[in-house]
């Protein structure tokens, strides 16, 4: 066949269309098969595993924390050890509290949309929850819960897709906000002109709020580990 | 020869298979025209040498040159938002069609007898058949 340039061009040529073909092979078969959807078929079985283990936790660290303050009760300690410790459990949100406060329930739009609106602007998002958390606080809210999560110091209210991550735990719309503080403090302090709930109301927000007799807000139910965290016990390092 | 370009051919494969290198899918579509333009190349070539006119130096600058050339069209197209893809697609694919359909008919002369459907007519000569389908 050859005339000039030898047969070792054709020999080139082949073997570059030959490494084509298995790349394009491959790229082909990487399209068809992506490896996500194994991989993600996987990872929702661990998932899966991984709650089941923290539920089963979960449960333990209740009776853990029961016979811990069953044994408390049982060595007789002085009046004013069991008090301070009664206070850092309601403060540290290990114990379930009840009282007079309020009930807050906020849900999506569900005014109709206009065309080109966007449709984010009448959605619940964590800062709007962030928003109302933060004015209970400051009116003196004593205990709060987020649709059954105790707010303790460490817990986070985060965007998480389409849900919100509170305690890491997702939730979604509607929200029930219980907190036990002054009712009408509370209350108030939500429906100040231009305040949270009128910012709110704009977006055509479900808002509900209603005073309850009684509020109960359950404990923190997750773990309350400090690996990073130690006290310390020097006076004079504090300031450092 | 021929050997040789099966062997290379071979080669090619088993490197390309074996080595641990992907493609990014947004270049998918460059090595696939690419590789449209180099088989058209590889047939015409395949077509030269039934014919007897094969040059070496237009096989192999044709077969890297049009890879190239379709390549680089592809993605002046995508950045100009005119999908000369397509205008290569359809250059590539007609003309292998043609090469494909004249390597059959040289091949037929090889079938013993092929004379003998043709009723009235002589053998097709090399010269002046070559484009027809």
């Amino acid at each position: 066949m050859g005339k000039k340039g030898g047969p070792w061009a054709v020999a080139l040529v082949s073997m570059v269309l030959g490494l084509m073909l298995a790349v394009q092979f491959k790229v082909q078969h990487n399209i068809q098969n992506p490896l996500s959807f194994e991989r993600s078929e996987e990872i929702s079985v661990m998932l899966q595993q991984a709650e089941q283990e923290r539920d089963l936790l979960r449960t333990e660290v209740t009776t853990l924390r029961q016979q811990l303050s069953d044994g408390a009760k049982g060595q007789q300690t002085d009046q004013g050890m069991q008090d301070a410790l009664l206070q850092s459990q309601i403060m540290a949100g290990t114990v379930a509290v009840k009282g007079p406060g309020i009930r807050l329930v906020l849900d999506d739009s569900k005014a109709p949309r206009q065309p080109g609106e966007d449709p984010n602007l009448f959605i619940l998002h964590d800062d709007d929850l962030l928003k109302v958390i933060n004015e209970l606080r400051a009116a003196g809210a004593e205990a709060i819960s987020v649709n059954g999560q105790r707010l303790v110091a460490r817990s986070e209210i985060r965007c998480a897709g389409p849900t919100i991550s509170i305690n890491n735990t997702r939730t979604a719309p509607p929200v029930e906000i219980l907190a036990v503080g002054d009712p009408t403090t509370l209350e108030n302090s939500l429906r100040m002109r231009g305040g949270v709930l009128d910012q709110l109301s704009f977006w055509k927000i479900d808002i509900r709020l209603t005073k309850p007799q009684e509020v109960t807000i359950p404990a923190y139910s997750g773990p309350l580990q400090f690996l990073y965290a130690k006290p310390v016990t020097d006076q004079g390092g504090a300031g450092k | 020869m021929i050997w040789l370009s099966f062997l290379g051919l071979a080669a090619g494969l088993a490197v390309g298979i074996l080595l641990p290198v992907a493609l990014p899918v947004v270049y998918a579509r460059y090595l696939s025209i690419a590789l449209l333009a180099a088989l058209d190349s590889v047939f015409g070539g395949l077509r030269a040498g039934l014919e007897g006119n094969f040059d070496n130096v237009v096989f192999v600058s044709g077969f890297f040159g049009n890879a190239m050339l379709a390549a680089a069209l592809t993605y002046i197209g995508d950045r100009l938002g005119v999908e000369l893809y397509y205008a290569a697609l359809f250059a590539l694919g007609y003309r292998m069609f043609l090469n494909l359909g004249a390597i059959r008919r040289h091949l037929l002369r090889f079938w013993p007898n092929f004379d003998r459907w043709k009723v009235g007519k002589k053998p097709e000569t090399e010269k002046g058949k070559s484009t027809t389908v």
